[in-house]
């Protein structure tokens, strides 16, 4: 029989994440700090809508782009937040999760040869989807001294004459990593010099703290020139409804959402209804959530500060990426020991990019009852470590 | 200042058995701004107590709550104040609210048997004076009580290891 395989998808890694999945699922009593969505519930009046759209037998298509009352508050939702506005008509375009429209958008822009910057560790999308697009990835590793944020001279040092676009994974899974304005003002300027476009990746936008969410694209000349992707997961707690959106000026969306018409056809229809009233009536909720999230952030930081874990201080998403090289051991040894000896899993820093090794991913997204739990437990393990020395 | 009271408080609001230590690294400052922020507001009254939420069937009591409405004429110069207050008195009074609507009075009582709460209203809370009329409802089940759900949320199904 002929190989049925293409030779492409045959040559993207498997996730490494996915291994570790595996070990853990084996340990049906191990706690997980190893989750990478919210343990809210999605708030109630969004289920509501959602059960009633149902009730109401609304089980059609929508348009392809999304339902229009949607893109409508998408729209105000964006200019409240990011002060961009988008025409609901035709700048938006609702997706199949966030990451519907990393997809559509390399898709879109692509040409093969044409390079794309992803700053890592970042989530493990960003690669496997440009070479499907026959793009060509370029990392660019982020260092723990600079806050694991993206610098003017790490993305000038890494542009050539090929490169098209630039992932920009902020606030970012894994690192917990924020830019704020003045952080992204010469990236923009570096943009644009080199004539390149930015895939701005906001998943995590609703979650910071300390500072509110800057987009790149709210930067002078910089709309036309970003792609932007947020979406209902990490936000609202809408992982299950697979609910996202991409904005960005017409003559890219009109591209992309050919590929979303031929590929998808529409997002989820009763996730559409049930995400405007989050976008209307949900504010409250999402601040309770973000309260609760900065909490266990304080209370994670002040407990690796007090076992002399080094570990920058992040200020957004639900992640904390303490550095374990002290240990001498891969980030992968390290993890999979602690669940074999202590079992609670995390995700070695290495699955989001090499530069990630040396690292752990501990997500917040648990009960602050769980947190203490896992960390007492980090703590004996820690202890045992470094008194074998 | 402010921002750290309301933080408190909707903390304490939920668990108000935390120990200080942990609310000050939850709440990003140091043990004595929290210690003097709640000693503070206690003597402000903006804190008035620290109750427990109980589900006193599981602990297997005799236990009996009702609701009753309490219509009273108002007097001159002092409304409702009077007869509220009054009410206020009795142990087994939990909350007591004037209120809008059909009524005046509203009236939580808790009581040990359905006779004890009933000899209240006729012995007690309709003789007085200015009470008119009063309508007792008592309460078979407690789905939801200070903000808590009662009964028992299905485990979560979130897988243990995602990206």
């Amino acid at each position: 029989m002929r190989d049925p395989l293409s030779k492409k998808v045959v040559g993207i890694a498997p996730s490494g994440i996915r291994k570790f999945f595996d070990l853990v699922s084996e340990m049906p009593d191990a706690i997980s700090l190893g989750v990478g969505e919210p343990d809210f519930d999605t708030p109630w009046r969004i289920r509501e809508e959602g059960i009633y759209s149902l009730e109401r037998g609304r089980t059609f298509y929508t348009s392809n782009a999304g339902l229009k009352d949607l893109k409508i508050e998408i729209s105000k939702y964006l200019q409240r937040k990011i002060s961009v506005s988008y025409d609901p008509d035709s700048e938006i375009i609702v997706t199949v999760g966030g990451s519907e429209g990393i997809d559509i958008a390399f898709r879109a822009m692509l040409d093969p040869g044409d390079e794309v910057l992803i700053p890592q560790p970042s989530y493990v999308s960003y690669l496997p989807c440009t070479v499907l697009a026959d793009g060509v990835p370029v990392v660019i590793p982020l260092q723990q001294k600079n806050e694991f944020k993206l610098t003017a001279e790490e993305l000038e040092a890494a542009i050539t004459p090929k490169t098209k676009i630039l992932v920009l994974p902020y606030p970012n899974n894994p690192t917990g990593a924020i830019m704020t304005k003045e952080d992204l003002e010469p990236i923009a300027e570096v943009v644009k010099k080199h004539d390149i476009f930015v895939l701005s990746d906001e998943i995590y936008s609703e979650l910071t703290y300390k500072y509110d969410h800057v987009s790149i694209a709210s930067l002078p000349g910089m709309k036309e020139r970003t792609l932007v992707i947020n979406g209902f997961s990490k936000g609202f707690a809408m992982t299950g409804w697979r609910l996202g959106y991409i904005c960005g000026q017409k003559k890219i969306v009109e591209q992309m959402l050919k590929i979303h018409q031929f590929a998808i056809m529409c997002a989820p229809t009763n996730s559409q209804y049930a995400a405007i009233e989050g976008l209307r009536n949900c504010d409250d909720e999402v601040q309770q959530m973000r309260t609760a999230y900065n909490q266990r952030r304080r209370f994670l930081l002040h407990e690796f500060k007090r076992m002399q874990l080094d570990c920058f201080e992040p200020f957004g998403a639900f992640y904390i990426f303490p550095n374990i090289q002290e240990f001498g051991m891969t980030s992968e040894e390290f993890a999979t020991r602690f669940l074999e000896e202590e079992k609670v899993a995390v995700v070695p820093g290495s699955a989001f990019g090499d530069c990630g090794e040396g690292y752990l991913r501990v997500s917040y997204a648990y009960s602050l009852e769980d947190l203490k739990e896992a960390i007492g437990r980090l703590g004996h393990f820690i202890d045992r470590l470094r008194n074998q020395d | 200042m402010e921002d750290i009271r309301k933080q408190i408080l909707k903390y304490l609001e939920k668990n108000s058995r935390v120990d200080l230590g942990e609310l000050a690294v939850l709440m990003g400052t140091d043990e004595v701004t929290i210690a003097n922020e709640i000693a503070q507001m206690e003597k402000e009254k903006i804190i008035c107590g620290y109750h427990t939420l109980i589900d006193w069937d599981k602990a297997g009591e005799e236990h009996v709550n009702a609701l009753i409405e309490v219509r009273v004429t108002p007097r001159r110069d002092q409304g409702f104040d009077k007869t509220a207050e009054r009410i206020c008195n009795y142990p087994e009074v939990t909350a007591v609210y004037l209120i809008s609507g059909g009524y005046d009075l509203l009236v939580t009582l808790e009581g040990k048997t359905l006779q004890e709460v009933s000899r209240f209203v006729s012995g007690k809370l309709s003789p007085i004076e200015d009470v008119i009329s009063t309508s007792t409802y008592f309460i078979l089940k407690k789905y939801k009580d200070h903000g808590t759900i009662m009964f028992k949320k299905n485990k979560s199904e979130r897988m243990l290891v995602t990206p």
